[in-house]
């Protein structure tokens, strides 16, 4: 519009046809485009000022006609209206053309300085740098599976090793309530002999002690009249000695009490076969209480030994 | 005047919305830019010359920027895209300099 403005604006004071006119001989684009030169002149000739002109001097005629005098201002007046009502649809066109430019130029550079370069790189240079991917995922993907595959070592190594630690200390808890080193507890049952009119002899704690040892018994122990507890594990020895027994060299004094853990059905009838434990010291006058326990506590220990000779051979 | 504001409405308008350019359109787009661009320095030119004209603007303008797409296009279809935009960009900006030269003897003088 503005375009259209000035060439017009300098031949105001002629009549509008005449600088088109005069327009019209002359080249729009110069040098560059000469064969479009003759189709510019004839569409210029068609072109839709034609009509436009004719509104303008209308309003002005009339008002020429109503106010004689003032007729040049408001023709001055009337003017940049007129101009600006000349807005032609090519007008509206270059504006929306060169509002569309901007908008495209903006676009177009936001959208290069977005990407990475990479777009505007040459062919051979991105299959290089694909190429260099490939290669760097390769390595790696490499590096992943051997980090996985140690990752894999180490945690069956650590659990290897937790494994065979728990199998370990199981073992040496088993062992140790063997041996006596532990304190025990469970079922089983708790066996009081009463001295009757003749002394126990040591030899009948000792049958008690086998028996309960055959019918499955894990863990026991012997206390006497004063609480005294000696653990009985597979070395123990009984002996009579004065008023009562020695056991493992402690002097106990009836009654004895045997806590033992094991089966509890079991260990009672084999203490209760004829000719039993039970049967043979009632024989002697004696008594035999046996009791169903839920939970015995064997908490005597025994100091550990070592070995001086025996050496594990595996 | 106005062909400068609705420039920078252009401009405006782009930085504010901020689109992304779809993926169809990506190789055309410079080459229309570039080829408007030659419009504008065109028509700045016959203004200053006093021999502007609307309507030829107009048809400059467009007949530019379709033929420069069509051309890209042209030369994707026949695998010489690359180097056939960058004909393009030549020539354009042979025409672009030619028409700052005259605009800078028309204003300067020189």
């Amino acid at each position: 519009m503005t375009d259209d403005h000035k060439p017009s604006g300098t031949g105001w004071p002629e009549p509008d046809a005449e600088p088109e006119t005069e327009r019209l001989g002359l080249e729009p684009e110069p040098a560059p485009e000469p064969e479009h030169d003759p189709e510019g002149e004839t569409r210029r000739l068609s072109v839709p000022r034609g009509p436009e002109p004719d509104p303008e001097p209308e309003p002005e005629s009339p008002a020429g006609d109503a106010a004689a005098v003032p007729d040049e201002e408001r023709a001055e007046s009337a003017r940049p209206a007129a101009a600006k009502r000349r807005l032609s649809s090519a007008g509206v066109v270059i504006v929306v053309l060169l509002a569309l430019l901007g908008f495209t130029l903006v676009v177009q550079v936001k959208s290069n300085s977005a990407d990475s370069g990479l777009a505007s790189a040459r062919q051979e240079d991105l299959v290089r740098i694909l190429s260099d991917l490939e290669a760097r995922e390769e390595r790696l993907r490499d590096e992943i599976a051997d980090l996985e595959e140690s990752q894999r070592q180490l945690t069956s190594g650590a659990e290897g090793r937790q494994a065979a630690l728990d199998e370990a200390t199981r073992r040496a808890d088993e062992l140790g309530v063997l041996a006596g080193t532990l304190a025990a507890r469970g079922p089983g049952l708790t066996v009081r002999f009463q001295e009757g009119s003749e002394r126990l002899k040591a030899s009948a704690i000792l049958d008690a002690v086998q028996e309960l040892r055959g019918a499955g018994a894990e863990a026991m122990q012997i206390a006497g009249g004063d609480g005294t507890a000696v653990r009985v594990v597979a070395s123990t020895w009984f002996l009579d000695s004065g008023g009562g027994i020695q056991v493992d060299g402690r002097k106990l004094s009836a009654p004895y009490t045997i806590s033992v853990i094991g089966e509890p059905r079991t260990m009672e009838t084999a203490l209760q076969i004829p000719g039993g434990v039970v049967e043979s010291v009632q024989n002697d006058n004696g008594t035999v209480i046996v009791q169903e326990q839920e939970v015995v506590d064997v908490s005597a220990l025994r100091a550990p030994t070592s070995l001086q000779h025996a050496r594990p051979t595996s | 005047m106005i062909a400068v504001l609705a420039l920078a409405v252009g401009v405006v308008l782009g930085v504010l919305l901020d689109p992304t350019v779809p993926a169809a359109l990506q190789p055309y787009l410079p080459i229309a830019v570039v080829a408007a661009l030659d419009a504008v320095f065109g028509g700045v030119r016959a203004r200053l010359d006093g021999i502007f004209d609307d309507k030829q603007f107009v048809i400059s303008f467009i007949s530019n920027v379709l033929v420069a797409a069509l051309i890209v296009y042209l030369g994707d279809q026949l695998g010489v895209g690359g180097q056939l935009s960058t004909g393009v960009v030549v020539v354009l900006g042979v025409r672009i300099f030619g028409n700052v030269a005259a605009i800078r003897r028309r204003l300067f003088k020189a």
